[in-house]
């Protein structure tokens, strides 16, 4: 009797704790798909109002938005930001992490203490802007990629995991008389691919979604990123966010162009990490566990 | 090779100065310079810029040729005139709330192993990848997405309290002072407890099966287990994330504020970031704007190491 009247108890808080998860879930991913379907719904329908399914799928919003001045030159940025960004940073800080590995490297002791520390202390957002002005930083692409070339974290990383490579890999390899860099490049980075993965995966989403740089720095529209895009559309919205009883059937209009638009928008930011993310996910919970693992 | 030349002339009997083992630690160091070279410019050299807290700033001046004036920005800064005492506020109340909200990715942890078999077993996964993708949006989006679901003509939270009936007209809490801080902290438990949640995962997944199998043996429950097992297994994570973020007290982060502020909320909402950032670039008071930021750095070293401290004091160990 007991162990019927606890059984079914322990179903009830089993069903609880299900419906709760499926609750906050839900509202995890519900704003993303608010914005997805009313990006591809039709005016009308936007003003109206979508919340469960597009109607009138059309696909005008986004038309428009390719139209907008500065729209596909910032894409062209982002994506070039993004892939060569990456691929310095993950160059740069997986070889530094292998570097420090070797017994070979003079001062090796001192030179990951170097890298380490700067995690831990930060100059402030004036003297960094100052330097970045006199390096001739500013309007720059260079500014979006050489400041993160190398990452302490990503260091940290991808030594952890190479250390744990056997050393008798690498030794006949060396007895065979291959260099460094020849190591490096045909045993060392396809043997230490799930961390790079993990890499390659953290440094993409940072660079696609970054913009302060963009916002401190970069005035040229040229170099304008996406995310800043965005967020210049949405500053200027803000703007009259205190003041949203006008409603004059022209203002009105407009404004719904300009809602649909900022919903298409805000998609084109988000749409390659929802593309990629499943997929990737698993990459991120690797890379999180090492970083764990070191405290 | 023009060193291994120089090896092969050393006098007989004299051991060479380059060993073929320093010739590659030489390539070695001369391979990771760049990199090296890197990391100082963009982290180091601009500790340089601190200088100009002590001085009166004058753009395209060398530090050398700065009026320095000592402590005066300091001073000002905690004279307690203008804006900074609310930005401390403000600053500090988030964090706090912040840390007093850090047991919840663990619970959340905790919630989802506890879906592991039977048919709830399948939606572990997906609830797991769902919770944690807002970690992964920007900022910006994240302020597009709320500002689409709380606008006040058809937004979606405002249409389901208007047919409710839990409000009579719609409402922005986008520009509601009163709620800022609750709203903003909301916003951080959604975009963060999922993704911190996985580092909990990976701490339940190391805690030794054997503990639960005596725990069934001693005929402990679901709770029990949970409370015996499970939570105590978690507590040394806990206690470095916890560390961590004391550490990190004023540093809110500049995006999250930025965006989410607007004229009516900017007094609950104006924190250390954010400010550094208008003082700075918007008023151009360099001085001013860069002692704020010395004052955040070391507060923040200062409170790493008394958290290293408590750490060896307490667990034995230290949490780098």
């Amino acid at each position: 009797m007991r162990r019927q009247t606890k059984s079914l108890s322990s179903k009830f808080l089993r069903g609880l704790n299900f419906f709760l998860l499926i609750v906050f879930a839900f509202l995890c991913v519900y704003p993303l798909y608010f914005i997805f379907i009313n990006s591809i719904s039709g005016a009308d329908a936007v003003v109206r109002g979508v919340y469960i399914l597009p109607e009138d799928f059309s696909l005008e919003f986004y038309k428009s938005l390719l139209q907008m001045p500065n729209i596909p030159n910032s894409i062209v940025v982002s994506v070039a930001r993004t892939v060569l960004g990456t691929a310095l940073t993950v160059i740069c800080s997986s070889f530094l992490g292998y570097m420090v590995t070797q017994s070979e490297l003079p001062l090796r002791k001192w030179v990951y203490r170097f890298v380490v520390a700067t995690m831990y202390f930060n100059a402030g957002l004036i003297p960094w802007y100052i330097l970045m002005v006199n390096l001739g930083l500013k309007n720059n692409f260079l500014l979006y990629i050489l400041p993160s070339a190398v990452g302490a974290y990503y260091v940290v990383l991808s030594k952890t995991y190479i250390e744990s490579i056997p050393a008798s890999v690498e030794e006949s390899a060396k007895i065979d008389g291959a260099g460094v860099l020849t190591i490096y490049a045909r045993l060392i980075l396809p043997m230490s691919m799930p961390i790079i993965a993990c890499l390659i995966v953290f440094c993409a989403v940072n660079q696609w979604n970054a913009w302060s740089d963009n916002f401190y720095l970069v005035s040229d529209p040229k170099l304008s990123t996406l995310q800043y895009q965005l967020y210049m559309n949405l500053a200027n919205e803000s703007s009259n966010v205190t003041n949203t009883t006008s409603s004059s059937s022209l203002l009105r209009s407009k404004a719904t162009t300009e809602l649909g638009l900022r919903y298409a928008l805000s998609m084109l930011t988000v749409l390659p990490i929802i593309m990629v993310y499943p997929f990737m996910q698993k990459y991120f919970v690797k890379g999180i566990m090492l970083g764990a693992v070191k405290g | 090779m023009s060193t291994g030349s120089y090896s092969i002339s050393q006098p007989k009997g004299a051991k060479p100065f380059w060993t073929a083992r320093r010739q590659t630690g030489l390539k070695m160091f001369l391979l990771v310079l760049p990199m090296l070279a890197l990391v100082f410019v963009f982290s180091y050299l601009p500790l340089l810029g601190w200088c100009y807290a002590f001085a009166d700033y004058v753009p395209g001046r060398s530090i050398f040729a700065l009026d320095y004036v000592g402590l005066t920005y300091f001073k000002m800064m905690f004279s307690g005139v203008g804006y900074f005492p609310t930005v401390m506020r403000n600053t500090l109340v988030l964090s706090l709330a912040g840390i007093l909200l850090s047991p919840l990715p663990a619970i959340l942890a905790i919630m989802v192993t506890q879906l592991s078999g039977g048919w709830t077993g399948r939606f572990q996964k997906t609830i797991q990848t769902a919770t944690s993708l807002p970690n992964f949006i920007s900022w910006v989006l994240v302020y597009s997405l709320f500002f689409a679901l709380f606008n006040t003509s058809n937004g979606a939270v405002n249409q389901i309290l208007l047919s409710l009936g839990l409000i009579e007209k719609p409402t922005n809490i986008l520009i509601n002072a009163d709620l800022a801080w609750a709203f903003q902290i909301c916003i951080s438990v959604w975009k963060n407890s999922g993704w911190n949640a996985i580092i909990y995962f990976a701490a339940i997944t190391g805690i030794d099966q054997e503990l639960y199998d005596a725990a069934d043996v001693d005929g402990a429950g679901t709770f029990q287990k949970i409370l015996h097992v499970t939570v105590p297994g978690l507590m040394s994570t806990f206690f470095v994330l916890l560390l961590m973020s004391i550490a990190n007290m004023l540093s809110n982060g500049f995006e999250q504020y930025y965006v989410f502020q607007n004229a009516l909320t900017m007094n609950k909402l104006e924190v250390l970031d954010t400010y550094i950032y208008k003082i700075g670039l918007s008023n151009l008071q360099f001085s001013l704007s860069t002692a704020m930021g010395i004052f955040k750095s070391l507060v923040s070293i200062v409170l790493l190491t008394l958290a290293n401290l408590a750490s060896k004091a307490i667990r034995g160990e230290s949490i780098f």
